[in-house]
């Protein structure tokens, strides 16, 4: 009980230093970093979308790596670690899929493209949601981590293999007019801006995580109360 | 006792052997496949589509939406009575069980798709004759890729609620790559194009069926609730 306090305080303290670096982030975007002289205006989403779209994949990938870990080690804490940061990337994926086409709409002409890196996000955020549906439809505990720990380590694979197939099926089908989302070099000053972004995502994330992970701490400890007492 | 083939083919055998005595996921897998073909035939402007343009994606979608209704059988029959613990007591390995479970399946699974294969030749007015070797290499490379997929995840999703409900959710991000692959295949295939158009997508569908199957005989045993 102690120790998930302990973890959901240092998580409320990261998520205050995170929304407080944000809120920062957002005042060095717009007041102090140059527009972008071909994209506009339109261009400041990158600075709340590309982090988070780096965000939500690094949280997928520890999910998984975590997951590995769990059917090695066998320890509970670790599926619900993986599950939490699965959880918190799945939040960080809507902000990177509701972005994505407000940016694009103005910028591609167009509010979705079917590229390889929209695809695959798109995939493994239905993925990772299928995930979390299952967590919930299973009750013990050994089970469900086994389980989610099965279909975190699938996903891993399954990108790699998504990113090869939209890109099969760009070159046998090219587009009229190829759409790249790649980086363009930066000035300096958006870099910075884009790094300081980054910087606080992740503190949003490691706030968001150590206070799910606390959560399902306290959760499990409550039942296994419940299941002396019994 | 038996080796690891052994074991799996007996394994097969036996499910192949309680599905032969009422044909009850078969003959319902198969009309399911009948049905959707045909309605997927109507689901399209006649002036503007031809059905030829639409065959390649009607089949593969008909195919997997078949699979599916099959796979969830091969464990739902271990789940009663607790059948799978029985199994998991002899001294046959993990691996076999998962080897021979999907070899089930892909026994069922190729039945549904060769016999509903001359039906969607007759539907759709196409002539395949030339195409038979490729159409079955194809036919064979994903559905291998999926039923290894679908076997894994159908062990799992047997112990949840609404499981037929979440194989689907949780299967369809995988067959992705396997289907966009070999709709790929099959429309230039019935387009009259060579295979030798096609080896990317053909590499792909293998790179997916090496690494799944291995990667789901690994992670079998972590499925198996003791």
């Amino acid at each position: 009980m102690s120790s998930s306090t302990g973890i959901a305080r240092a998580g409320q303290v990261f998520t205050i230093l995170g929304l407080v670096a944000m809120g920062a982030v957002f005042v060095r975007a717009f007041a102090f970093t140059p527009t972008e002289a071909t994209q506009g205006l339109a261009q400041k989403i990158f600075y709340i979308h590309a982090p988070a779209a780096i965000v939500a994949l690094m949280a997928f990938s520890i999910t998984g790596i975590a997951s590995i870990f769990y059917l090695w080690l066998k320890e509970t804490r670790l599926d619900l670690f993986a599950a939490a940061s699965a959880e918190v990337g799945v939040a960080f994926s809507v902000i990177m899929l509701t972005t994505g086409p407000i940016w694009g709409k103005p910028i591609w002409g167009t509010w979705w493209s079917w590229d390889a890196r929209l695809t695959s996000t798109l995939f493994i955020f239905l993925l990772f949601i299928g995930y979390l549906v299952m967590r919930g439809a299973l009750t013990d505990p050994v089970i469900r981590g086994q389980y989610s720990s099965v279909l975190g380590i699938l996903g891993m694979l399954l990108v790699p293999f998504i990113h090869l197939t939209v890109y099969l099926f760009r070159t046998l089908h090219p587009e009229p007019v190829i759409i790249k989302p790649g980086a363009p070099g930066m000035p300096t000053v958006m870099l910075i801006t884009f790094a300081m972004a980054v910087g606080a995502y992740l503190i949003l994330y490691l706030g968001f995580v150590a206070q799910r992970y606390a959560l399902a701490m306290a959760q499990e400890t409550r039942l296994e109360e419940a299941g002396d007492a019994a | 006792m038996y080796n690891l083939f052994g074991a799996a083919f007996r394994i097969a055998a036996k499910d192949i052997a309680i599905e032969l005595r009422t044909r009850t996921a078969f003959m319902s897998a198969l009309v399911f496949a009948i049905l959707v073909l045909a309605i997927l035939y109507f689901a399209r402007d006649p002036t503007s589509v031809g059905a030829a343009d639409i065959a390649p994606g009607a089949l593969w979608v008909t195919f997997t939406f078949a699979a599916m209704i099959g796979l969830n059988r091969a464990f739902l029959l271990e789940k009663e009575n607790a059948a799978i613990d029985g199994l998991i007591l002899t001294d046959v390995s993990k691996s076999a069980i998962f080897i021979g479970k999907v070899l089930g399946n892909l026994a069922f699974v190729f039945v549904v798709e060769f016999v509903s294969l001359p039906l969607f030749v007759l539907f759709y007015n196409l002539d395949i004759t030339a195409q038979i070797p490729g159409l079955i290499l194809v036919i064979v490379l994903a559905t291998v890729a999926f039923v290894s997929v679908g076997t894994l995840l159908s062990s799992m999703v047997v112990r949840t609620r609404f499981a037929e409900l979440m194989l689907p959710l949780l299967l369809l991000p995988f067959l992705v790559p396997p289907i966009v692959s070999a709709v790929q295949v099959t429309s230039r295939l019935l387009a009259g194009r060579p295979l030798s158009e096609v080896t990317g997508w053909l590499n792909l569908l293998g790179g997916f069926d090496v690494a799944f199957v291995t990667l789901s005989i690994l992670l079998f045993e972590a499925t198996l609730a003791e």
